[in-house]
This record gives C-alpha cells, sequence and structure tokens, in this order.
C-alpha cells in the first residue's frame, strides 16, 4: 500500500474526495483557511463560494434533497458556524444527510474566548445526529468515514465535524490512508422489519374496509417510492402524503387523494378521520397533520412502518409498530401479501371508494378567478406545473406560496418537491434550489417564493451570477407576509401587527438585474402565460419572476385548530 | 412513576452533555445522576433517576439509545435490582443531641466519619428512601450539610448490563 504524507487540511480534502463528495459550499474564514489552500492545490471538488453561510447549508440540503447524496458545507468558526445553526436545524427536522465542517480556533486557545471562538459542538448538540472534534490530525479519514456513516444510515440526518486550526496546520504531515468501511459499537442500523409485526399488520391491512395508506418524507428518503406504487395498486388503496412526502406517490394517480393536514385536501383528511386502518410508512404524526390527538382517527388501527424506534408512538400510539427500512419492509409486505390466501375486501373497499369520490366531488382546489385580470396565487402554481409539464424540481419556501405550491404542483416523482417541513425556514428555498441546479445542472430548478421569505437570502443573487446557475424563481407577491396575515385575518380580527410592509418593497427586477440577471414584473392574469413561458425559454439565465397576486387569498382548505381531521375551514365562508 | 435507567457511555468528551442535554431539550426530567468511569476505561456507567409514565420512559430510553455515544442502557426498575445511594451530611452535635443522633445513626447502620466538639459527620448508605427517612428521623437536629451521590445501581442476580 502506498503510503501519502500529508497535512491535517490535506488529509480533509482528500478524505471527502475518497468518500465521493463532488460539491462543497462554503465560506472561507481565519480558522479554516488552511482547508481552503488544500482545496485551491486540487481539481477534484468543486467548491461553492455562497453569500452567506446560512445558504452554504440550504444548498447542501437542497443538493442531498435532490440526489440523496450528503450536502457537505464548509464555514469557519465562530459566526461561520453561527450562521450555519438555522440550515442544521432545518436539515435535521427533515432528517436530510448532511456534513458540516467547521472550523475551530486553535486547540490552545479554546476556552478563551478567542477571535471568532464559538462552542459549535455545544451550539449544535440538540441539532445534529452526531458530532466530532478532531483532536489529532491522524484521526481525520476515521472521523470523516464515520460522519458519513452517521449521517446516511437509519433515520438520516446532519453531522458536525469541529475542527481545531492547528489540526490542519500545513507543515506538518502526516500518513494518509482512507479506511475502507467503519463499525460503530454504539450504533446500529435498522434494516429488516420484524417478521412476526409486518404479518399481523398484513392480517390488519387486508381485513380493513376503509383503508388508507398515509406516507411521508421517510419513503423520499428511504427510496421507496417504487415499493410504495406497488403496494398501492396490489391493493388498490386510497393514497395520501404529508408535505413532506409529496412525490412518494404520483399526484395524478387515481388513488392519490393529495396532501393530507393543516392544508391538506378535504377528501385525504375526510378519508383519513373515517377510515378503519392507517398505514403510516416514513412519518411521523406530527402536529401539522393530526390536528387534535385526542379525537384523531377516532375509528382506525394504526399500523406505523418507520426506520426511527423514537418515531413510533410519540405522539399516537400504533397498533402494530414495526421499526425497519422501508425498502425491506415494504418488500416483505408485498411479499407476504401475494403469498397470503387473504383478500382484500373488495366490496367494502368498493363503498368506501365511493364515499372517497363524493368527498372529492366537493373539488376543495377548484380556483375561482378573481376577475380584473387580477393574478390569483393558486393560477400562479398551476401555470408553471403547465409550462414545465410537472417535471421541474420546486423548491419553495415558507408561508402561504409553499402551501400553494404543495397543492397545485402535482408532483409524480420523488424528490422534485423541495422544502423545509419541519423547522419551516424562510429563506430556505432560493439557496437549496441551487443546490439543485448544482447537482443538476440541466434540469430546471425552480423556487417558489413570496417577496418576505426571499429578503431573507437574496445575497445568493451573487452566487447565481457568480456560477451562472440559471434558477427561476418564481415570487408571489402578495405584498405581505402572507401566512402570517392569513391568521391575522382569522384569529386577531384583521389586525396586522407587522406583516404588512407593502411601501418599502424594493424592485424586483431592478434588483435581479443589478446582480446581472433577468427581471419579469407579471401583474395581469392575461399576461401571466406568455410572460412565464418566456422566462422559462431562458435557459441559461436565472430569471426572477415577479407576480402580483390578490393580497386578500387565503390558503385552503385549513384545519380548525383543536378538532379532528375532519374539520376544516373550506374557504372565508365555508367550514365543514 | 421513578425509573433507574443504567447507562454504559463512551468515554468520550462531550458524551455526558448530549445525555444530559437530552433531558433538557425534551423536557424529560433529571432526579438525580450519577457517573464515573467502569473497569473498561472507554466507557462510563451513568445511572439517572428519572419520574414518567410508561409512554414517557419508552420515549426516554427510545431516544437515548439513538445518541452515538450511547452503547446500551438498561431500565434496572424494570426488575429485580439493587439501588444505592451515599449520603454525607453535616449536623449539630452538643448536649444531649449528640447522644441522640450517634444512636440514629446506629440504627440506620450510618458511621460518623468525622467529629468535632460541636460536630457529627454522617456517612449513610442505602436507597433514596433510606436516606429520606434518615433524614427524617433528624429533623429534630440542626442539619448543616447534605451531599448526596444520587442513585447508583445494578440488576440481581444474572443479568449484566456490558458490552
Amino acid at each position: 500500500m502506498k503510503v501519502e504524507l500529508l497535512s491535517g487540511g490535506e488529509i480533509l480534502i482528500r478524505a471527502l474526495h475518497d468518500e465521493g463528495v463532488d460539491i462543497i459550499y462554503g465560506y472561507p474564514g481565519g480558522a479554516v483557511l488552511h482547508i481552503y489552500d488544500a482545496l485551491f492545490n486540487q481539481d477534484k471538488i468543486e467548491h461553492i463560494l455562497v453569500r452567506h453561510e446560512q445558504a452554504a447549508t440550504h444548498a447542501a440540503d437542497g443538493y442531498a434533497r435532490a440526489t440523496g447524496r450528503p450536502g457537505v458545507v464548509l464555514v469557519t468558526s465562530g459566526p461561520g458556524a453561527t450562521n450555519a445553526i438555522t440550515g442544521i436545524a432545518t436539515a435535521f427536522m427533515d432528517s436530510i444527510p448532511m456534513i458540516v465542517i467547521s472550523g475551530q480556533v486553535h486547540s490552545s486557545l479554546i476556552g478563551s474566548d478567542g477571535f471568532q471562538e464559538t462552542d459549535m459542538i455545544g451550539i449544535s448538540r440538540p441539532i445534529v445526529k452526531h458530532s466530532f472534534m478532531v483532536q489529532n490530525p491522524e484521526d481525520i479519514p476515521m472521523i470523516v468515514k464515520k460522519a458519513f456513516y452517521i449521517a446516511t444510515t437509519g433515520r438520516p440526518g446532519p453531522v458536525v465535524i469541529d475542527i481545531p486550526k492547528d489540526i490542519t496546520d500545513p507543515n506538518k504531515k502526516f500518513k494518509y490512508h482512507y479506511p475502507e468501511s467503519v463499525k460503530l459499537r454504539s450504533y446500529s442500523v435498522p434494516s429488516k422489519g420484524h417478521t412476526g409485526q409486518i404479518k399481523k399488520a398484513m392480517e390488519i391491512l387486508l381485513a380493513a374496509k376503509r383503508p388508507i395508506i398515509y406516507t411521508g418524507g421517510g419513503v423520499v428518503q428511504g427510496n421507496g417510492s417504487d415499493l410504495l406504487k406497488e403496494l398501492a395498486r396490489l391493493l388498490n388503496y386510497p393514497v395520501t402524503n404529508t408535505l413532506m412526502g409529496l412525490g412518494a406517490y404520483p399526484a395524478t394517480d387515481r388513488q392519490f387523494l393529495g396532501m393530507l393536514g393543516m392544508h391538506g385536501t378535504y377528501e385525504a383528511n375526510m378519508a383519513m378521520h373515517c377510515s378503519d386502518v392507517v398505514l403510516g410508512i416514513g412519518v411521523r404524526f406530527d402536529d401539522r397533520v393530526t390536528n387534535n390527538i385526542s379525537k384523531f382517527c377516532p375509528g382506525a388501527k394504526i399500523l406505523h412502518v418507520d426506520i426511527d424506534p423514537a418515531a413510533i408512538s410519540k405522539t399516537v400510539s400504533a397498533d402494530v409498530p414495526i421499526v425497519g427500512s422501508i425498502t425491506s419492509v415494504l418488500e416483505e409486505m408485498l411479499q407476504l401479501i401475494k403469498q397470503s390466501d387473504a383478500r382484500v375486501d373488495t366490496q367494502s373497499l368498493d363503498l368506501w371508494w365511493q364515499q372517497i369520490e363524493g368527498w372529492r366531488e366537493k373539488d376543495c382546489l377548484k380556483v375561482t378567478p378573481a376577475g380584473n385580470d387580477v393574478i390569483k396565487p393558486q393560477q400562479v402554481i398551476q401555470c408553471l406545473y403547465e409550462i414545465t409539464n410537472g417535471e421541474a424540481y420546486v423548491s419553495s419556501d415558507v408561508g402561504q406560496h409553499q402551501m400553494f405550491a404543495a397543492q397545485y404542483y402535482k408532483f409524480d416523482e420523488p424528490r422534485r418537491w423541495i422544502n423545509s417541513g419541519g423547522l419551516g425556514t424562510m429563506g430556505f428555498g432560493f439557496p437549496a434550489a441551487m443546490g439543485v441546479q448544482l447537482a443538476f445542472p440541466d434540469a430546471v430548478s425552480v423556487c417558489v417564493t413570496g417577496e418576505g421569505s426571499f429578503q431573507m437570502n437574496l445575497q445568493e443573487l451573487a452566487t447565481c451570477m457568480q456560477y451562472r446557475l440559471p434558477v427561476k424563481i418564481v415570487c408571489l407577491n402578495n405584498e405581505a407576509l402572507g401566512m402570517v396575515k392569513q391568521w391575522q385575518d382569522m384569529q386577531y380580527g384583521g389586525r396586522y401587527s407587522h406583516s404588512t410592509y407593502a411601501e418599502s418593497l424594493p424592485d424586483f427586477v431592478k434588483l435581479a438585474e443589478a446582480y446581472g440577471h433577468v427581471g419579469v414584473r407579471i401583474e395581469k392574469l392575461s399576461e401571466l402565460k406568455d410572460k412565464m413561458t418566456e422566462a422559462f425559454a431562458l435557459k441559461d439565465r436565472l430569471v426572477f419572476i415577479d407576480v402580483l397576486v390578490d393580497p386578500m387569498e387565503h390558503v385552503y382548505p385549513m384545519a380548525i385548530a383543536g378538532g379532528a381531521m375532519k374539520d376544516m375551514y373550506l374557504s372565508k365562508t365555508e367550514r365543514t | 412513576m421513578r425509573h433507574i435507567i443504567s447507562i454504559l457511555l463512551e468515554n468520550q468528551p462531550g458524551a455526558l452533555s448530549r445525555v444530559v442535554g437530552l433531558f433538557s431539550q425534551r423536557n424529560y426530567n433529571i432526579e438525580s445522576l450519577t457517573v464515573a468511569p467502569t473497569d473498561d476505561q472507554t466507557l462510563s456507567r451513568l445511572t439517572i433517576t428519572t419520574i414518567g409514565d410508561d409512554r414517557k420512559i419508552e420515549q426516554i430510553t427510545k431516544h437515548l439509545n439513538k445518541l452515538i455515544d450511547v452503547v446500551k442502557l438498561v431500565d434496572l426498575t424494570e426488575g429485580a435490582h439493587i439501588e444505592r445511594e451515599l449520603m454525607l451530611i453535616k449536623v449539630k452535635a452538643t448536649g444531649a443531641q449528640r447522644d441522640e443522633v450517634k444512636r440514629t445513626t446506629d440504627i440506620f447502620r450510618g458511621q460518623i466519619v468525622d467529629v468535632t466538639n460541636t460536630i457529627y459527620t454522617i456517612q449513610l448508605v442505602g436507597t433514596s428512601e433510606k436516606l429520606d427517612s434518615f433524614l427524617a428521623a433528624i429533623s429534630g437536629t440542626t442539619v448543616l450539610e447534605v451531599a448526596r451521590t444520587g442513585v447508583s445501581g445494578i440488576s440481581r442476580g444474572e443479568k449484566v448490563l456490558n458490552v
């Protein structure tokens, strides 16, 4: 075996390359200068210089969600590290694999309140899957190997590696060897589910009269989409996806009831409430789904499949818990069903589908035109869906536009819908779209945003110029923090406390132009499709499409707080 | 209900803070906590007493198991076990109190480990309940200082917690 002598900084870059890393998102600073010098002297890993460390984490996150491979971030100590925190928390809440390498002050200065010192391990502790402080340059390869293993296996998540500056000293050289495998005695990855439990679940599932399959981000992350389709079609059971699970089951399929939860469809929420068996796969019975837990699916047996034992019976008790990887459990389920003598109760199922079709007829997502050539935000998403043939990667920020995108863009493929579901991070969408574009340079990467969220990371317009990233930004501009305003309309007597700022909004067209991009303003419905089409025809340019939309529009359906899943507002004047 | 959870933890910097942080982060309660290295230098043994219903305890053990530094754990209260806590207690011992405190200490099988003209320092080992009872028994005496270690525990019989 050939042994080379490398510095700590070089060891790190080499280890990342050996781990298969192709892109790092980062921002240099004092504590990581040795590492940046090691980056300068190689051409295997591309480094993307963002304009704010938060954007580096979101870009890496977008990359990870779209590709399934971990995103890698490199930031300096102190403010570099703290700026990355929001992005780490975002990835943690949505179980996204990410490696964040942060510089740290010289080992001898740790604890002395040195310049740009912060306790990154301490600050990030509650929002990482694990973290490492490097104490010896020779440990770097094994730590990198462990970090990637931990970040990508089991329930994925972010891992922080904090590296004091002296560890990467270019004058101290060490032998380099990258380990081929890693084993941690304290970390085992659940693989196969318990066969007895799966059998039990299958018996209940096949005997169901009003079943529903409720799936989430775990199916996307666990690459279980094809198996889910096979299972659902074999049984002819209805499927609903969470906000995080959109795309795991094709939205245009007849068996798909749409998203469930707070802004889920009428049919999805009614079907959940009235079901007698819920098969939850890769979901966590989040409060935005269940509404009041004591009124949740009163007649249903809960079958819950997840790779994380702690996700099971955390909020809703599972009647049959199954811990295992989504793919292995689904494979085993399919096998059991095919072998089983038990058959689906088609008579009951027909009645169930009739009931569901009745709910569907309500057409809860029907858009009533505003008139006077005013654009409804939903119409923008419908238009976007049409002109991109439903094939774009769509990232979103957080608020009304996020819900409209989730409701009206019909995702037929997993990993196309990129949004911060758990933490709800405004400012996520644009940098995430950059990460997607870098992963798939020829794909259409769209950021659906609002004028509020966009201003939280607009500095990345410069990054997109530097690397020629032709991201399309569709801004649903209602001149207000729409979701906040909606709640203020509904619960605070229309008192818009600090949710409006129309008089101080920038001219987004000029803003885009100032960064060297193209800006388009659309104010009339009659112009919407043509102008959007034109903008998307500019394949190699970033286009900021500023669409003025009806500022009074609310997102419906909307769960009535404290109620059951069947309790929804369907419009400003109608409720269930 | 009170539970005693014993944990084998990687003897790594920051490992303890992950365990303690988990409890505060998820709004769980730590009644007492003891930690020290074991015969295996790579491992620490932690014993935490906490209070919660079965559902909460299940979540606590699941989340503890998710911590990468946690190698193994057991809820001792699920089976027969021995629990011990050590208490050092400094009391005023003058006049008639001197004999009374000595007698009570003997009854509880404690030891007086330091003496001055006016002070006894008593060492007592037992279950937390026994230590509480002792404090109640000498409530007529002026207690100057109490130092308790928190509970340590081990399963009875053949059952062992090791790697």
